[in-house]
């Protein structure tokens, strides 16, 4: 029976990928990942030969701004401003959640 | 088919111009996004609002989806039988359709072939889910079994709904708010086209001993007054088993006694930290002897817990 399970996996920091396998894999094009690196809004792990290279962590991120794009219909800059406040809001979240924990019941 | 009323669902006349469907639609975005919104059902209500306003945007769907006239929202319909055509399939083909599926084919968006040339490789769906799972679960690794229904396409390029368990195995440390992948096993591609992939965003379950911060648990550690005064060793219950912790004397409500290493598992390797939060409790009724025996303490003591007041 384990054998049909797949396994899922953690974004791995040291799994890299180039450019257009993020565009890929976020539904954006290689010429938007470019403007959300311009932007700020997106890290490259590296650049190899002037081109970008992306680390895995950086799917979540590229799928999130597709998503946002796609439902907000926003150009690259204001999907990079709503990324930025919603980073905001998970590292107050994740403040929030840790004072709660040392919260007695 | 069941029938759903994109109007009412953006909640706009059935005359509506573009422009006001335009700004219902951003006015309920804005409140339901699964992204930025706290609400209840707010993933399932922007789905739903999604699908109404892909339809009602494009004026050659909005004219195929008035067609279809006016009906009760989850009532059974057919379409007009000329649609099948469309699909090159027969009407029979619109049972296991959505009205989404429905509309996005009605485009040919999907790449049909016979339509000058052949279709282009396109990369299958990919499926965000929610795996709630226990913090047992966090700290074991477990298999679970997900319900999704996906879209997939036939060699004519008619969509169909197909429900599917998916079968993932979440490794030992997955924590609130990750979000893992399983490569490959979303929507079927399309012509050759790859496979999409599953994202699987952890939340935890509400556990009736702790409360989980990143890969930290805190504990209530309930002690008695004569316990934190004097010092104890107690049982402490961790996600591994019981393990003795040593409460040291003088220990104040509050304080954070920590169990290196008993939290939950980190993907890399080591672990986070237990804390027992002592809570220093009283018994509900005093017998006469602890009555007594706290009454001549109160004789005894000269310590002053409010000397700061003056």
């Amino acid at each position: 029976m384990t054998g049909e399970y797949s396994d899922a996996l953690w974004p791995d920091e040291r799994q890299t990928m180039p450019l257009r396998a993020l565009a890929e894999l976020s539904g954006l094009s290689e010429d938007e990942l470019r403007q959300l690196v311009d932007c700020g809004a997106l890290a490259p792990f590296s650049e190899s030969s002037g081109q970008h290279v992306f680390s895995a962590v950086s799917i979540t991120v590229a799928r999130t701004a597709r998503r946002l794009r796609d439902d907000f219909e926003l150009e690259p800059h204001g999907v990079a401003v709503l990324l930025a406040y919603l980073d905001r809001i998970r590292e107050l979240e994740a403040q929030l959640r840790a004072l709660q924990a040392r919260l007695p019941r | 088919m069941k029938f759903k009323d994109y109007y009412a669902i953006l909640g706009v006349d059935r005359g509506a111009s573009e422009e006001d469907i335009k700004k219902a639609y951003r006015r309920l975005a804005r409140k339901y996004h699964p992204d930025v919104s706290k609400e209840p059902q707010a993933e399932a209500r922007f789905k739903e609002m999604g699908e109404a306003y892909a339809t009602l945007k494009d004026p050659e769907k909005r004219a195929a989806y008035d067609q279809l006239g006016q009906q009760r929202p989850g009532e059974e319909f057919r379409p007009p039988p000329e649609w099948s055509t469309q699909f090159g399939e027969g009407a029979g083909t619109f049972d296991e359709m959505d009205l989404a599926d429905l509309f996005a084919g009605l485009t040919g968006r999907r790449g049909r072939p016979g339509r000058g040339g052949p279709a282009p490789a396109m990369r299958g769906q990919d499926y965000e889910i929610t795996a709630p799972i226990t913090l047992e679960e966090a700290f074991q690794g477990t298999h679970l079994n997900l319900d999704l229904t996906t879209t997939e396409f036939d060699e004519q390029g008619t969509p169909r709904r197909v429900p599917r368990i998916v079968k993932a195995r979440i490794p030992k440390g997955a924590t609130e708010g990750q979000t893992l992948r399983l490569p490959g096993q979303g929507g079927r591609g399309i012509n050759g086209g790859p496979a999409g992939d599953i994202y699987l965003h952890i939340a935890l379950r509400p556990h009736r001993l702790y409360r989980a911060s990143g890969h930290d648990l805190f504990l209530d550690l309930p002690l008695t007054p004569w316990e934190a005064a004097l010092g104890a060793s107690v049982e402490v219950p961790t996600l591994a088993g019981l393990v003795n912790l040593r409460v040291p004397s003088g220990t104040r409500t509050g304080q954070q006694l920590r169990l290196s290493g008993r939290g939950l598992p980190k993907p890399g390797g080591g672990a986070g930290d237990l804390y027992a939060i002592a809570q220093i409790v009283m018994p509900p009724e005093l017998s006469e002897r602890e009555r007594g025996l706290l009454k001549e303490l109160a004789t005894a003591s000269t310590f002053s817990p409010r000397q700061h007041f003056h």
